[in-house]
């Protein structure tokens, strides 16, 4: 691994190392640019993933503090902990179940398909599915991703069995193992999936993709990356003509230091980016770096999610098995007729002992609560994976009151549910309910919505600089040598797991960021 | 059983404010695990009779009829500690204790969920709720009587233990499924391991 001068001025300083920074840094250092990788998070391995799940949300999750409000349910159900993604070597790729779908070309249209409807902001985006495409293509092979490429799909698990046959019974046609960046065989030197049923306390083996154990050891061997972990960001800094010139961050003995750049990447978080773009203001840019649209940290979405349990006579032993091996994508379409806009994939979920009845289950105590929990064995589960419309007042700011270690406000996360939302949840949770109660399930148990795991859209690529905060590529329209490299730059949210697409477009960003680098552009 | 000690004199001579014990109950899914017939816990900061009347309450927040006291047991210790760390807890507790009355743990269920329900608005029912669950439903003990098995990563995985063994519905066809890795046993599930 390279060790760079904090003076030398020619590095990319990338902020973030999960599957947008994780992989851009695979990329520009494999095409001979020096990489300064911060990451704010320690490094684990597969040896140190702890198989405790309390031990292992404590090992990997951001746990600093955010403050939230709005009507969405989180804001009830879960006041401390909004969101629910990673602060470790990897990011969120260390966590995540893998699931792989891609967006589908119309929902890359979204406001041209779904028209005007008040109270959202919704745009297209400023690629067309073509060009998206291609970098789909290079991420599902690099990935692995089963059902792509002559990969097999992953065999059905006993919560799949349970979720297959409701889909059928239904009608529904397109069911199957999912697209998944989990090996159904050995592959680039990873074994295959064992059934563990721990994608989210980190794989132990290895079979589940993340860019702890592919991209960033790939990236290191090539002698141009320098990788600091404990390392928080806390400003990017410009000179007189605007452009972007170091980053100062915290390390981990908590000593203030000064990265010089030729380039910023920030890849955060959707939360964390807004919030580092907002505090990094200056004289020039007194409303934050690339704000000047008034766009950054606005148009927040977090996929409408849910659990939905069916109890049943028989034993299920949900907890055997890749967590999200299963998905029902016949509801993937635009159909006003539902009564609601966008659309939403049904997916496998299960949650262990304790993370069911906390997270899992409506609030309660008592003897009804706890009869859910005494046919744990009984149950089968799926979760809503919905599109949710962006809306410009769901946004991060900046706390008034809050601070963190550093004494910098921490982020407020203010999210108020659109009717959309609302419809969508609702027809999402009658259809999982017919499923199960189709094949004899005795009690659907509907759950509440979940801290949000998939942060999206908050400095949105955008054709028109006055709509979002980055172009195509996600460069910001106000700084040339500013780049978002994570799920911040979706322009909407669709109704695909975002890991895929950010992959994607961190890929095809490389190729952007080398092309101007050579052209002297930046 | 690791965070339960046998009962044991020695321990008792210990310079601990209060201790929690009791008997496993003979055929109960615990007895089956559990290395004696006696359990007991110590405590640092609450008394015993602080102790049984949180045990009551974690007992009537999640009640399980059929699960050991010894399994509620766990979750006063780990209450004990953290009041051990915070005295403003410590403070909250005891205020808790003492408005649930002298007598709590000696009442009916419904007098209890009757005199829960008065406070369930107060940081000392909402500790007690969130501590409860997080410390009940994570233990060995629990484990064994949802009959739950937990990480399987040191066992190879439940690829040969049973993750597709359900039988009462029908096999999903492999088109919509997938092949189980080539020729895997569980030698080389093992040897598969990092």
């Amino acid at each position: 691994m390279a060790s760079i001068d904090l003076l030398d001025r020619t590095p990319v300083v990338i902020i973030g190392s999960g599957a947008g920074g994780g992989t851009l840094a695979h990329e520009l250092t494999r095409r001979g640019i020096k990489v300064v990788l911060l990451e704010a998070g320690k490094r684990q391995s597969l040896e140190a993933f702890s198989q405790v799940p309390s031990e292992a949300f404590g090992q990997l999750t951001w746990l600093d503090a955010r403050t939230q409000s709005g009507t969405w349910g989180v804001a009830r159900d879960f006041p401390n902990l909004p969101v629910w993604h990673c602060k470790t070597v990897g990011g969120t790729t260390v966590h995540w179940t893998a699931s792989c779908p891609r967006l589908q070309a119309w929902e890359l249209r979204a406001k041209t398909i779904y028209g005007d409807i008040a109270g959202t902001s919704l745009i297209d985006w400023p690629i067309t599915y073509k060009e998206l495409r291609t970098y789909y293509e290079i991420a599902e092979r690099r990935l692995g991703v089963t059902r792509r490429n002559g990969v097999p799909g992953l065999p059905a698990s006993n919560n799949f069995k349970v979720m297959y046959a409701g889909a059928k019974k239904l009608g529904y046609q397109q069911v199957h193992t999912g697209h998944l960046a989990i090996n159904s065989r050995a592959f680039d030197g990873r074994s295959f999936c064992i059934q563990q049923g721990f994608c989210v306390q980190g794989c132990k083996i290895g079979a589940k993709w993340s860019a702890l154990y592919t991209e960033i050891p790939r990236a290191a061997a090539t002698g141009n990356l320098d990788l600091r972990v404990e390392s928080t960001a806390i400003r990017i800094e410009h000179g007189d003509t605007g452009r972007v010139n170091a980053v100062v961050y915290r390390d981990g003995q908590g000593r203030e230091q000064r990265q010089k750049a030729r380039a910023v990447c920030v890849a955060g978080n959707a939360i964390e980016t807004p919030r580092l773009l907002l505090f990094s203001s200056s004289s020039k840019f007194p409303q934050g770096l690339a704000n000047s649209s008034g766009q950054v940290g606005r148009n927040y979405c977090h996929h409408i999610t849910g659990f939905v349990w069916g109890f049943f006579e028989q034993p299920v032993y949900s907890w055997r098995g890749a967590t999200i091996a299963g998905v029902v994508e016949d509801e993937l379409i635009n159909e006003p007729k539902r009564g609601f806009a966008g659309g939403y994939r049904m997916e496998l979920v299960t949650l262990d002992l304790p993370t069911f009845p906390l997270v899992g289950l409506p609030y309660g105590w008592g003897r009804d609560f706890t009869s859910i929990v005494e046919n744990y064995r009984n149950m089968a589960g799926m979760f809503i994976n919905g599109e949710d419309l962006p809306r410009s007042d769901n946004r991060i700011t900046l706390d008034p009151v809050v601070k963190d270690a550093f004494g910098l406000p921490v982020a407020h996360i203010h999210v108020d549910d659109h009717p959309n939302d609302q419809a969508l949840r609702k027809h999402a949770q009658a259809q999982m309910s017919r499923m199960y109660e189709a094949i004899g399930a005795k009690r659907i148990v509907l759950g509440p919505t979940p801290p949000a795991t998939h942060n999206m859209c908050t400095a949105r690529m955008s054709a028109n600089p006055r709509d979002g905060v980055t172009n195509a590529w996600g460069q910001t329209h106000d700084i040339k040598n500013l780049f978002i490299s994570d799920g911040s730059v979706l322009s909407t949210a669709g109704a695909a797991n975002p890991t895929l697409t950010i992959v994607a477009l961190a890929l095809r960003q490389a190729e952007y960021i080398v092309r101007e680098m050579k052209e002297h552009n930046i | 059983m690791d965070e339960l000690v046998h009962l044991n004199r020695r321990k008792l001579l210990k310079t601990t404010t209060g201790f929690l014990a009791g008997l496993v109950i003979p055929g109960s899914p615990l007895a089956r695990i559990a290395r004696g017939p006696a359990w007991a816990v110590d405590l640092t900061s609450l008394t015993s009779s602080e102790g049984a009347t949180l045990l009551a309450v974690a007992r009537t927040l999640m009640p399980h009829d059929e699960l050991d006291d010894a399994a509620y047991a766990l979750v006063i210790p780990a209450i004990d500690a953290d009041a051990s760390k915070d005295e403003k807890l410590l403070k909250t507790l005891r205020e808790g204790i003492a408005n649930l009355g002298p007598d709590f743990a000696k009442n009916s269920e419904s007098t209890r969920i009757e005199v829960l329900k008065k406070f369930e608005s107060s940081p000392f029912f909402q500790t007690m709720r969130l501590r409860t669950v997080q410390i009940l439903y994570s233990s060995p003990l629990a484990y064994a009587y949802f009959g739950y098995e937990g990480e399987a990563f040191s066992k190879g995985g439940y690829l040969l233990r049973g993750f597709n063994d359900l039988r009462w519905l029908p096999e999903v066809p492999l088109e919509d499924s997938g092949p189980m890795p080539v020729g895997v046993t569980r030698e080389e599930i093992r040897d598969g391991e990092h």
